[in-house]
């Protein structure tokens, strides 16, 4: 797999080196790490510590955003330590880009759904590490050979000779490293593939975790900024008396992003702000509505784009067609709307500046953060803290609330510590939006009834466009996570063709979970439904025609029909439908079933779900990731769209920007295949498929094809 | 000016400005950082709390508007109904991210105090002001009826 580079035995001294630096997280005195007083903890690298009061703490390199990563890794370490699961803690890794970068992105960051893939073979190696010295320690000090030592549950025997870890922590640590380690056969594993609790349920089932905004320092002030009312306008000038007679407001301050409040809590932050008289320049707005942009896109359609992939002869193949589907498709704007808005804590003392946030991508906020600050990059220390949510949006390539919240600390010229919190109305109209796209699918079967062409082309955003480091992953004009899902289908298309147009209104865009999989899963999903369609052949039988070199993506549309009753009966006024999709190398399949209310609302009863995630680490996380991606791609399908109105963002809250609630959850089941692959990612694949799965299903019970989402524009008897 | 209230059974002075909405209040002047600001319009539940048991959306509800009820914070509760919620929460891992899920809980347990044995209907009605976007819904439902369950055993 070629991912050990990081983590070889000179990795790990590296990491032993290191060891400094892992306690250099509680240096300010205010981070959640824990030095241990007297004895120095076993420390054989940079994942790993053991005390000498047993417990073993696993350092988390990866975000945790709700999808379960700590646990998960945790898990990886503890299995191989045969440490007790009661006896692991975590805590979150320091900025490090040598120990801790993401062994697939080179960069420390957390996307893809690739935190335990990159992982997977890193931490178990942490884990037979610091098993294997504890061994050595043991074996030492009974006078026993090391092989005669075995361990469970965190406790060493040989013969009548009993120990716990950290009764050989401190001999362990002054043990050499070993030359190599022997990872466990998988028939031998204790807690992958097993049932284990999520690490987080106490804290976050009694209010007790902490996440940014719940982060408190002494002298602490809370900033919120008022923000140009278009995207692309700026301040012209401003009015800070009436805000700064406010109680409790201290300071008012201009930053490129707008004026800062900047006051003892957030009440009396957000009066002043509503105190702030501010004039906007809006000669560079945006002044363009979302019906503009589809217009505009859909003009587009007509040109040829730049080419992600050809095959074959697509023109020819779709001359070929005796039926032909020609549909043009159109996704909104979509905020990702977790449920913390965006904040973070920034601290300039000392001559450093130290940070507070759900930094998902750690080295890359850094530098951003030190370049706002005017700082030495290794004078920026970040703490990161779970986030509520982000689905995405705490990875923007230009860090923009965290950058904004290090312009505040430098503006107000203090040493306080700063927190920006965005309220709920500037998180949603702050951008970092899912694109806008529109789609052209033009394709067609044969006499023979088989998919001859499918031609292709795809308007909107590049997330890369606002990102001149990011733009270098283009390649020739392509961005591919605005083409995934497409261009690289599993489907064997005997003449495709899908090209892009990436044109750059002034609204930011970002990865949002699933990316470009999130509008391309249903354009490819819904036309091939409606080709076995005109082809007259069933949906999942036309589908695993073309499958017939994919057998793990076969074998879950196959799992999912079979768990379905696929073909079976339904009552009146009820239809299935399915889609199946590869998202980030895991495939998903969904079968829903639906109906309709007497007023036209669709509600969905029941998702059936099988995924192939390779080697699974923890099934229930699994399960809980399939089902919260079915309820997250509902909430697009269905009810979510953010709307540009000349420039401005309409929904600001959740009263217009609606999501799904619980009683719009349909009963979900999740089915997982068993399988001996490497493992892959669960956080997004559960998310794409559901929209196009739904309008299968409202296709088969309505014979309307719906192009356009969300589900809640549409009345039924329309197209 | 101090404005008295009692949260989780004890009197408390607090000294900001009347309009200053309950959560706030919580969070900043008393340190009970477990309710959390999602809306600020009373749109998504997070910052539920209960106003003599019954659930209250602490983001639109003023200092001022207080008076003399019994406020209980996701800190402050002690009730069979409470222990039953927490318990099936951790036991069914309900929490993703985790932000939502004091005020999931601070709606399930008044529910279960005024209703002990929900329908799923009963469920929906009383959660469907609570938004958690990693979509915990399933298992909210049924860490609640697995709590109504341990209630009656």
């Amino acid at each position: 797999m070629g991912i050990d580079a990081g983590i070889s035995r000179r990795g790990f001294l590296k990491g032993a080196g290191g060891a400094g630096l892992v306690i250099g997280v509680t240096l300010s005195g205010l981070g959640r790490g824990r030095v241990m007083a007297g004895e120095a903890p076993f420390a054989p690298n940079a994942f790993v510590r053991v005390s000498p009061d047993n417990l073993v703490t696993v350092v988390i390199k990866q975000f945790e955003m709700g999808q379960g990563v700590t646990t998960g890794l945790a898990t990886l370490v503890a299995d191989e330590m045969d440490a007790d699961w009661s006896q692991i803690r975590t805590e979150f890794a320091p900025a490090d880009l040598a120990l801790y970068k993401n062994l697939f992105f080179g960069i420390q960051a957390t996307g893809g759904s690739n935190s335990i893939a990159n992982s997977y073979d890193q931490m178990r190696r942490a884990g037979a590490m610091a098993r294997a010295m504890l061994v050595a320690a043991a074996a030492k000090a009974w006078n026993v050979p090391a092989d005669s030592v075995s361990v469970s549950k965190g406790v060493l025997t040989a013969g009548a000779r009993r120990a716990v870890f950290g009764d050989v922590a401190s001999a362990a640590a002054r043990l050499p490293p070993p030359d190599d380690v022997v990872l466990k056969r998988p028939d031998r594993f204790t807690l992958i593939g097993k049932h284990v609790g999520r690490l987080d349920s106490p804290a976050k089932s009694t209010g007790k975790e902490t996440y940014t905004i719940d982060m408190d320092l002494p002298g602490l002030l809370t900033a919120v900024t008022a923000k140009p009312p278009r995207f692309g306008a700026t301040v012209k000038s401003f009015d800070a008396s009436d805000a700064l007679a406010v109680k409790g407001v201290r300071h008012v301050v201009g930053i490129p992003e707008g004026v800062a409040v900047v006051a003892e809590g957030t009440w009396p932050a957000l009066k002043g702000r509503k105190a702030l008289r501010v004039e906007w320049d809006e000669s560079g707005a945006e002044r363009r509505s979302s019906d503009d942009l589809v217009a505009e896109y859909r003009l587009l359609l007509d040109k040829p784009g730049a080419v992600a992939v050809r095959r074959g002869d697509p023109p020819g193949g779709l001359a070929a067609a005796v039926k032909t589907v020609d549909a043009v498709l159109e996704f909104p704007y979509l905020a990702h709307a977790a449920m913390e808005p965006m904040n973070c804590i920034a601290w300039l003392h000392d001559g450093t500046l130290e940070t507070w946030s759900g930094h998902q991508a750690p080295t890359m906020d850094q530098l951003n953060m030190a370049a706002a600050a005017g700082l030495p990059v290794d004078k920026v220390v970040l703490h990161t803290l779970p986030s509520g949510g982000s689905f995405g949006r705490r990875s923007t390539f230009d860090g923009d609330h965290i950058v904004e919240a290090v312009r505040v600390a430098k503006a107000v010229g203090g040493t306080a510590p700063i927190r920006l919190q965005r309220m709920r109305e500037d998180d949603m109209r702050a951008g970092y939006y899912r694109p806008l796209y529109v789609h052209r699918v033009r394709a067609g079967v044969d006499a023979a009834g088989k998919l001859c062409g499918w031609s292709h082309r795809i308007v909107g955003q590049s997330i890369y466009s606002a990102s001149p480091a990011a733009a270098a992953a283009m390649k020739d004009g392509v961005d591919d996570s605005s083409v995934e899902g497409a261009a690289n289908t599993p489907y064997a298309i005997p003449n495709l063709q899908v090209d892009l147009h990436s044109p750059g209104p002034e609204v930011p865009v970002h990865v949002w979970r699933s990316v470009g999989n999130s509008h391309t899963a249903y354009a490819m999903e819904t036309v091939m439904d409606e080709l076995a369609g005109l082809a007259g052949r069933d949906p999942v039988e036309f589908r695993l025609a073309l499958l017939t070199e994919q057998p793990r993506h076969a074998g879950v549309l196959r799992l999912a029909a079979e768990q379905a009753n696929w073909g079976s009966a339904l009552p009146d006024g009820v239809a299935r439908g399915v889609a199946v999709h590869r998202t980030f190398n895991t495939s998903v399949a969904q079968v829903v079933e639906l109906g309709l209310d007497d007023d036209g609302t669709i509600r969905v009863r029941r998702v059936v779900v099988a995924v192939d995630c390779g080697r699974v680490v923890n099934p229930d996380i699994v399960r809980a990731q399939m089902e919260g991606g079915v309820g997250f791609g509902l909430s697009a399908a269905l009810l979510s769209e953010l709307t540009l109105d000349k420039g401005a963002a309409v929904e600001r809250n959740f009263d217009a920007f609606q999501v799904l609630r619980i009683d719009r959850m349909p009963a979900v089941e999740v089915h997982i295949v068993e399988s001996d692959e490497a493992p892959t990612g669960v956080g997004e694949p559960g998310v794409p498929p559901v929209a196009p799965a739904i309008a299968n299903a409202v296709a088969a019970l309505t014979g309307t094809r719906v192009r356009r989402l969300p589900f809640a524009r549409w009345k039924p008897g329309t197209a | 000016m101090a404005t008295n209230i009692n949260v989780n059974g004890a009197s408390v002075a607090i000294e900001a400005d009347p309009d200053t909405p309950l959560l706030w209040v919580l969070r900043e002047h008393l340190g009970l950082k477990g309710t959390k600001y999602g809306c600020g319009i009373s749109a998504c539940g997070a910052c539920t709390v209960h106003m003599d048991g019954m659930p209250v959306r602490s983001c639109v509800l003023p200092l001022e508007g207080v008076g003399t009820a019994r406020i209980t914070t996701i800190e402050g509760l002690e009730s069979p109904a409470a222990r039953a919620v927490r318990d099936a929460w951790i036991a069914l891992d309900v929490v993703q991210c985790g932000y939502c899920q004091s005020g999931q809980i601070m709606s399930a347990i008044a529910l279960l105090e005024g209703t002990p044995a929900p329908t799923d209907e009963d469920i929906d009605g009383a959660m469907s002001g609570n938004i958690c976007r990693c979509a915990t819904y399933l298992r909210i439902r049924a860490a609640i009826r697995a709590a109504a369950a341990a209630l009656k055993a």
